[in-house]
């Protein structure tokens, strides 16, 4: 029995120990989206690598990342879908941005190369409303002279679970088809008039390659990943781009950011004639209040690093870094609006 | 032996005898305990969606997070749809088997097949997910639906339900894989039941004449019932609780669609999906009802079973 005791004991020691040891190294803590979850994981293990001081963040989900900070488990939430002013000021809570992608539609068209369909934003709100069935549809043919579109149903594939990919390609549907606003809306989840649904970008990706005749939509770096056929898109300026490095910059740059506003952008629709229509940031939410100070300066220090150090590490996964001015902006915000419970500034 | 030493020893004996009911007594009533806080918090956390949608949460197919209404019609009736093709699959193959293992069978061949139907019982409802969507929907859609689409698709009556395009995702392939998954359950009972039926029994109807078909259907099966029933109860249950498996394969639409090569939607599938990301009181709120309804449902399917049982047994006892 003696021996049991001191065996416990000494496993209570170490875990002690273990655990003193993880709290000296200040290991910071976030949850939440998973599009950005590759390039957080990647920042992270350079920052240890030169700091020691580890992130670990969990991919739970843009609602489970609210969720989360919400009940303070975490030291920073991250979320897919901007929070809106109202809902921010109602949680106590600040956000910005900290990496830009853009969603892509995606199709399995026997005949067509990569790049080469050229979709209108209104003849996409209306293949997903069910509206346009077949391909040979004369208002897909009207942008696309020169291809041989075949006679065949038109499979739509959408996310079955809900996530910020959805949310920015139906805020997009909506902005420009007045009967997808009317009658689907721009929602994390939404209740969609035809097709099949994958879970996560991995199933949205898998459906579209398996199924023949298919149109779906999937974040950038799963196209370039599963080397998909994507589609080119007119913008608002009436330009055909496609979806690259340089038009997600594109829309970034033509973006109005405003601090005051907790950076509430969506990225979709914006003018310039090189702009990706579909784009969106992904945003980091913590509270303005810190009850734990040190834990606060230690993740704005985190992203401090991300956005000096981190550009070519985001580019090497097809994510798109802030622009320069962005980055100042967000520095400014934190000075004014990060504080402590005595209402010291923490970031300096 | 001196009586005080006996008394003594009696004594402790009932000191240990009181303290092994009561551990045992613990044991029972912790499980029921667990049942009634998971039913109670089922029900508290489903009480926003009960009052602002009231009964009419089981007759809507509406599913729309954006204005925030919910029915639980489509995904009820995906439950029980694919959970009945599997059974409508699983039992014929289960009882050949059984019957293969336990009578037909060379006996070298016996021990090793059981064991692989064991196995699969232990496979990862996972794996049975990926394996449904990379291997046997892509093989599904090429080649039997579309013979699906040309043969039964332009029957009168049954056609409806066989129509569509080849997509090998849907009902049916998700009805399919689930069969597959519960044929080691129900099988493992049926050959475990036949193999208790007295030698004698048997040995006397083969010495009658009868075939070993008759013997099957007219002695063994009359004998083993409750345990057949049992067993297909069993997979029934695990059928209609599967999740991940049914993720994979089923389509995951909110929409009503006769066809069953079409995507429909079962209520532990659209959990799976939607819960991580379900924001808003009644979005969660309706999401932990469909969870009560699945609760529901296994309870009365289980207490169907049991009542079925009863009967048989009552019928047994008036007739021979």
């Amino acid at each position: 029995m003696s021996k049991l005791n001191r065996l416990l004991g000494n496993i209570g020691l170490t875990a002690a120990l273990l655990s003193a040891g993880i709290a000296y190294a200040g290991n910071i803590t976030g949850a939440g989206a998973t599009f950005p979850y590759p390039i957080y994981a990647k920042w992270a293990e350079a920052y240890k690598a030169q700091t020691g001081v580890g992130m670990n963040y969990q991919s739970i989900g843009s609602g489970g990342g609210i969720k989360q900070i919400q009940a303070k488990t975490v030291d920073f939430g991250a979320t897919d879908a901007p929070m809106s002013p109202n809902e921010l000021a109602l949680s106590g809570l600040t956000q910005f941005p900290a990496v830009i992608g853009g969603v892509v539609p995606v199709i399995n068209l026997a005949g067509v190369a990569p790049g080469q369909l050229k979709l209108d934003g209104k003849v996409l709100a209306d293949i997903f409303l069910g509206k346009i069935t077949k391909w040979n549809d004369p208002r897909i043919a009207a942008d696309n002279a020169g291809l041989s579109l075949p006679d065949q149903s038109i499979t739509v594939v959408h996310r079955a679970d809900g996530s910020g990919t959805t949310f920015i390609f139906t805020t997009y549907l909506s902005q420009v088809s007045p009967d997808w606003k009317r009658s689907v809306g721009g929602d994390k989840a939404v209740s969609w008039p035809v097709g099949t649904g994958g879970k996560g970008n991995e199933g949205v990706a898998s459906y579209v390659q398996r199924i023949k005749n298919s149109i779906g939509y999937v974040e950038y770096a799963y196209a370039l990943q599963n080397k998909m056929n994507y589609t080119q898109l007119k913008n608002r300026d009436g330009q055909f781009v496609s979806p690259n490095d340089a038009s997600f910059k594109a829309a970034a740059a033509n973006a109005k950011w405003d601090a005051d506003n907790g950076f509430y952008e969506i990225l979709t629709n914006e003018p310039g004639k090189d702009s990706w229509p579909i784009t969106g940031a992904t945003f980091i939410l913590i509270y303005k209040s810190q009850e734990k100070a040190a834990n606060a300066v230690e993740v704005l220090k985190f992203f401090n690093w991300a956005f000096s150090y981190g550009d070519q590490l985001a580019s090497d996964l097809a994510y798109v870094p802030l622009p320069a001015n962005l980055k100042t902006m967000i520095g400014g915000a934190w000075k004014v609006q990060v504080k402590d419970t005595s209402g010291k500034a923490l970031w300096k | 032996m001196p009586t005080f030493l006996r008394e003594a020893r009696l004594k402790r004996q009932t000191v240990l005898d009181l303290l092994f009911r009561n551990m045992t007594r613990f044991a029972a009533f912790t499980v029921l305990a667990l049942l009634a806080a998971i039913i109670g918090s089922l029900v508290v956390g489903s009480m926003p969606a009960i009052h602002a949608f009231g009964f009419g949460f089981l007759t809507s197919s509406e599913w729309n997070p954006v204005t925030d209404e919910y029915g639980a019609l489509i995904p009820i009736v995906g439950t029980l749809i694919t959970s009945g093709i599997a059974l409508l699959i699983a039992i014929p193959v289960s009882f050949g088997i059984a019957i293969f293992l336990t009578e037909l069978s060379p006996s070298w061949l016996r021990r090793p097949l059981g064991i692989a139907v064991e196995l699969l019982a232990g496979i990862p409802s996972i794996i049975y997910g990926m394996w449904g969507l990379f291997i046997f929907a892509p093989l599904f859609a090429d080649h039997v639906e579309p013979w699906l689409n040309d043969h039964i698709g332009t029957w009168p009556l049954l056609g409806p339900f066989f129509s569509g395009p080849p997509m090998g995702i849907g009902m049916l392939t998700a009805g399919i894989i689930l069969a597959i998954m519960v044929i080691p359950f129900i099988a493992s009972v049926m050959r475990d039941v036949f193999d208790v039926v007295p030698t004698m029994l048997k040995e006397s109807a083969y010495g009658l004449g009868s075939t070993t078909w008759e013997v099957m259907w007219k002695v063994v099966l009359p004998y083993t019932k409750i345990g057949v029933v049992g067993g297909i109860m069993l997979g029934l249950g695990r059928a209609l609780g599967e999740t991940m498996a049914v993720t994979f394969v089923i389509g995951n639409a909110h929409e009503f669609n006769k066809s069953l090569l079409m995507p429909g939607n079962s209520i532990s599938s659209a959990l799976a999906n939607e819960f991580a990301e379900a924001v808003g009181e009644l979005y969660t709120s309706s999401l932990i009802e469909l969870g009560l309804i699945l609760f529901f449902i296994t309870f009365v399917v289980l207490s169907l079973a049991r009542l079925m049982l009863y009967k048989l047994a009552q019928r047994e006892g008036h007739g021979a």
